[in-house]
């Protein structure tokens, strides 16, 4: 039974780190951009949601709403402002661009919010210690499964816009072939600019969820980054299903490592990624890219 | 009336000279054919005029307006559509996500092109990159009326097609010529040059060389411009 609950706890930290992980997927996905300051975004998140919450006493989750709306706009105004100059430079400007975003971003941190740990856990009301007993050796935490549904939704939610709106099919087809996409007249810099703030909106939900389900710092940006990463990676590079199925897997494999030893945890995690890109297949759904 | 002008075009790849000193006037509702060796520099030309290539010098009027520094993408707004070589498909899109994605409001939308192309009809569920080169090439030249165009530039329609495809492609576009398409095609084939287009214009390493109605030229001149063999002659 201790193994069961191993899985299920698992697939509940596989929902978090799909969602953290959805929108490196998709900037990867749209513009071969690697963000690696992806992580520092959700942690940028968290803290803009400790700003409202230190002026007005409401639930988290209330305050989420004034922060999105400020994250689509930075992730908009991102892309229009130093990402688009960096991919006319090429494949590695954006890397590096990105690399140094991500020190900007936690030294700002660290300067405006000190080094100290917060946590949202206080401020989610019950939902935090709410879990359903199954049995003697199981439980279901409610965060974990409200964090798995909102993965799935907004994972869904993506792959619906992606596949059934004019925008989605026009982000596709930009995807495939930025050039033609200018020439069936399709303004690929405004795609972009759209792809990247969905991406950092997503990022700021999981920032919120990383908030609430444990304690972040200025500098728990790069551990987020790297789980996100793994999940991507083990899902198939660009593909938004397998991207959930990567998170999940990764979440499964830290249990179990965990169940085995604590010390296996986050080990036996990055032991699975490896293999996955050692494996001739590279990938669970991978696509192949675009010709 | 005039709706596209060439005002002394120079582009160039890198340090290389494409086009050079190119001026063209291109009426409403006329078809003309560009024709010219590889690397005569038709394919930069066409895509300098749909907003792929920026010219290094001279202007590009459309419609009375100057649009030399519009981006691809407004161009196609205001009405110009290329079908560049190659096709260049979104080839995991299907043929019928590949026509909507270009849609633009007008008489062209995706039941007036399948009618154009029935061909695609049965095809309409299926990846772009599953498709043979006819249905490519007529659902690449489809994509490109579904922005309503009033300019279509045609890069080598029949480049790579099976004889029967070519047949094909061209019946339809006939029909296009016939509603009063403005086209501008680039053709290897003279013989389905001079028998599509009025008006012929020959590129000779970057340079408009020759210029002529179907019935002025002989196959003879377009030949002597088409491999600078005037200029070998006047050498000899």
């Amino acid at each position: 039974m201790t193994w069961v609950n191993a899985v299920v706890q698992g697939v509940l930290l596989g929902g978090y780190y799909a969602l953290l992980a959805c929108g490196l997927a998709l900037m990867f996905g749209v513009m071969r951009i690697i963000n690696l300051a992806h992580g520092d975004i959700a942690v940028l998140g968290a803290y803009l949601i400790t700003v409202v919450l230190d002026h007005w006493n409401v639930n988290a989750f209330i305050a989420l709403v004034p922060v999105l709306p400020v994250m689509l706009i930075a992730g908009y105004g991102l892309q229009r402002t130093m990402l688009d100059r960096a991919l006319r430079s090429g494949v590695l400007v954006p890397l590096l661009a990105t690399f140094g975003l991500s020190i900007v971003i936690q030294n700002l941190l660290l300067e405006k919010f000190s080094p100290d740990v917060r946590s949202l856990g206080g401020n989610a009301g019950g939902l935090v210690t709410a879990s359903w007993q199954i049995s003697n050796q199981l439980s279901i935490s409610a965060l974990g499964a409200l964090i798995l549904g909102v993965a799935v939704a907004i994972l869904g939610g993506l792959q619906l816009f992606l596949s059934r709106t004019q925008a989605g099919r026009r982000m596709r087809a930009t995807a495939q072939d930025p050039d033609t996409a200018e020439l069936v007249g399709i303004d690929s810099r405004g795609v972009y600019a759209r792809a990247t703030a969905i991406a950092v909106a997503t990022a700021c939900i999981a920032g919120l969820f990383l908030a609430m389900r444990s304690t972040f710092d200025p500098f728990s940006g790069p551990t987020q980054l790297i789980f996100a990463f793994e999940a991507v990676v083990i899902g198939g590079f660009g593909s938004l299903w397998g991207t959930l199925v990567g998170g999940i897997v990764l979440g499964v494999a830290q249990t179990i490592g965990a169940q085995i030893d604590p010390q296996y945890s986050v080990l036996a995690g990055h032991l699975v990624f490896l293999a996955v890109l050692a494996s001739p297949h590279g990938g669970i759904f991978r696509v192949r890219p675009a010709t | 009336m005039t709706l596209l002008a060439l005002e002394g075009i120079e582009a160039r790849h890198g340090l290389l000279p494409a086009v050079r000193g190119v001026s063209l006037d291109v009426a409403e509702g006329e078809v003309l054919a560009l024709v010219g060796a590889n690397g005569a520099g038709k394919t930069t030309l066409l895509r300098m005029i749909a907003g792929a290539h920026r010219p290094s010098a001279g202007r590009v009027r459309f419609g009375g307006a100057d649009i030399t520094s519009v981006r691809a993408h407004d161009r196609v707004r205001m009405g110009i559509a290329l079908v560049p070589e190659g096709r260049r498909l979104f080839p995991s899109l299907t043929v019928e996500e590949n026509l909507h994605v270009a849609a633009r409001p007008g008489r062209w939308t995706v039941d007036t092109v399948l009618d154009a192309f029935p061909l695609l009809r049965p095809l309409r569920n299926r990846r772009a990159a599953n498709l043979s080169g006819g249905e490519q090439q007529a659902t690449a030249i489809g994509r490109a009326l579904m922005t309503n165009p009033r300019l279509l530039l045609l890069d080598e329609v029949s480049l790579g097609l099976a004889p029967v495809a070519v047949e094909s492609v061209y019946r339809s576009l006939e029909t296009l010529i016939a509603e009063g398409v403005t086209m501008l095609l680039v053709e290897q084939d003279l013989t389905r040059a001079t028998s599509v287009a009025r008006r012929v214009v020959c590129m000779l390493e970057g340079r408009l060389v020759l210029e002529g109605t179907g019935q002025e030229l002989t196959r003879e001149q377009i030949m002597d411009a088409y491999f600078g063999l005037h200029r070998a002659r006047r050498a000899t």
